[in-house]
């Protein structure tokens, strides 16, 4: 085993110190280290998305990242997606379209449509099934999900211009 | 995974110097979408990781008309196509690094990645062949540079030597009434690898009728990415015609050399390299004519 590195990184913003391996990813060092268990581990190869996080604000897999590479980084998981009270749009529309059966994939998806509508308040059906074509789910065959982001970005625009 | 120790390097020279000292047991990271995969699954060893995503020489991102474009080794592909001039002028890479993968993917695989990953059927690589590419390569004794199409020696096999790093990839300006496209055939859309590709790029002559220049490129048609000279070849000079595409297409598919695999057959790669060559061919000349008006209206309305 080669020595622990030391790595400060800011997770759901605020700023964390942790040791991990150089071999650990940073799904390993969210779940095993830092107790943040909403990034799941499906594929462990970069396939499935379910543990899709920020990194500097860029969608990537967990997996397909090593822990010691976020030092001085900006990490957000789906524990830092709602506010202080209440969920995010994307997670109560989730629960309204009811866009999950198992729950495995849901924060992989929620994380990776919060990244889509941050850069595209207002996608098409088909750019939100591309954007999440690096997703998968095998309960609900997908459609839920796309209507359940669809209508959190019509609410999101709603609130931000106030008619 | 596998025990290694890890290293952040800041220059080339602490870069190359690790590199030439472990040799075969120090591995470059830069996106890490394909080693961290090949290192937990075992297919690679290293006893050190060197990070590459540091060195400034690797992130850089620079378009000038006359110079052409510098994309560092560590470039991810999501920086690429969010770049108005890349995409503006290198629509054959554009097509590349906005399909490898999927979004996720893309916000972290980089292009010096894709080349020295080195498989056969490396999505950027023959859109950069067709772009004229040429690698800048590091070592402790200096830089060198080749042509893309001379970086391969096989299937995961580069002609880097020991102490050698990819740093960048320079490609050419783009020529008058240029247009340029990748295409592959995959099941799905997204999140796929190509049964077989084609990068082509084409030139126009001044009244569009005939071709000035033509480079083409297969992928996943060979035990590495396929330059094909002579498809090029049955181009130039030659009016733009079905006829032209046509011989262009059968030259392709005769140099392509496939295997049977689990991706698809031999027989279906070289239908799929005819296809796909007159495909990409249409793609690019239709891209050639148009972005020819464009700049021509742009001309027009600056000096208006």
């Amino acid at each position: 085993m080669h020595q622990k590195v030391c790595v400060t990184a800011i997770i759901n913003d605020e700023e964390v110190t942790f040791l991990c391996e150089p071999r650990q990813s940073l799904l390993e060092v969210l779940r095993d280290v830092l107790g943040l268990t909403g990034a799941k581990e499906g594929c462990n190869n970069g396939n499935c998305g379910a543990c899709a996080v920020l990194l500097n604000g860029v969608l990537v897999n967990a997996c397909l990242v090593l822990g010691v590479e976020v030092n001085g980084a900006r990490v957000t998981t789906v524990e830092g997606i709602a506010p202080k009270e209440g969920l995010h749009p994307l997670q109560r529309k989730f629960l309204e379209h009811a866009a999950l059966q198992c729950g495995v994939c849901t924060p992989g998806f929620i994380v990776a449509a919060k990244a889509l509508l941050d850069r595209n308040p207002n996608p098409t059906e088909h750019e939100v099934r591309h954007w999440l074509a690096g997703n998968l789910c095998r309960c609900t065959g997908y459609d839920k999900i796309v209507r359940a982001v669809l209508d959190a970005a019509a609410e999101m625009r709603a609130q931000r211009q106030p008619t | 995974m596998q025990s290694f120790s890890y290293v952040a390097a800041r220059t080339l020279a602490e870069a190359t110097a690790i590199l030439a000292r472990e040799g075969d047991q120090a591995k470059c990271l830069s996106g890490g979408t394909d080693l961290i995969v090949f290192l937990r699954e075992g297919r690679r060893r290293a006893s050190v990781v060197v990070d590459v995503k540091g060195i400034p020489e690797l992130n850089q991102l620079s378009y000038h008309p006359q110079a052409g474009l510098t994309i560092g080794a560590a470039v991810p592909c999501h920086r690429i196509y969010s770049d108005p001039e890349v995409t503006a002028h290198y629509p054959g890479l554009i097509d590349a690094v906005a399909l490898i993968g999927g979004i996720a993917i893309q916000g972290r695989a980089t292009l010096g990645g894709n080349v020295c990953t080195a498989s056969p059927a490396g999505d950027a690589i023959p859109a950069l062949i067709a772009h004229q590419a040429v690698c800048v390569v590091a070592s402790p004794e200096g830089t060198r540079e080749l042509p893309i199409e001379q970086f391969f020696r096989g299937p995961g096999q580069t002609v880097l030597g020991t102490g050698e790093l990819l740093v960048a990839l320079k490609l050419p300006p783009p020529r008058p009434r240029m247009g340029a496209a990748y295409l592959r055939f995959t099941p799905r859309n997204e999140m796929d690898i190509a049964v077989a590709s084609a990068g082509v790029a084409v030139a126009l002559s001044e009244d569009k009728a005939h071709f000035t220049h033509a480079r083409l490129a297969l992928g996943a048609v060979a035990p590495t990415p396929l330059f094909v000279p002579q498809a090029g070849e049955a181009l130039i000079n030659q009016p733009v015609s079905e006829a032209a595409v046509e011989a262009a297409a059968r030259a392709a598919q005769a140099a392509a050399r496939p295997i049977t695999d689990v991706r698809g057959t031999a027989e279906q790669r070289r239908h799929l390299a005819y296809v796909l060559t007159k495909r990409a061919l249409w793609r690019a000349i239709e891209r050639a004519r148009t972005d020819g008006k464009e700049r021509e209206n742009g001309k027009l309305e600056r000096g208006g």
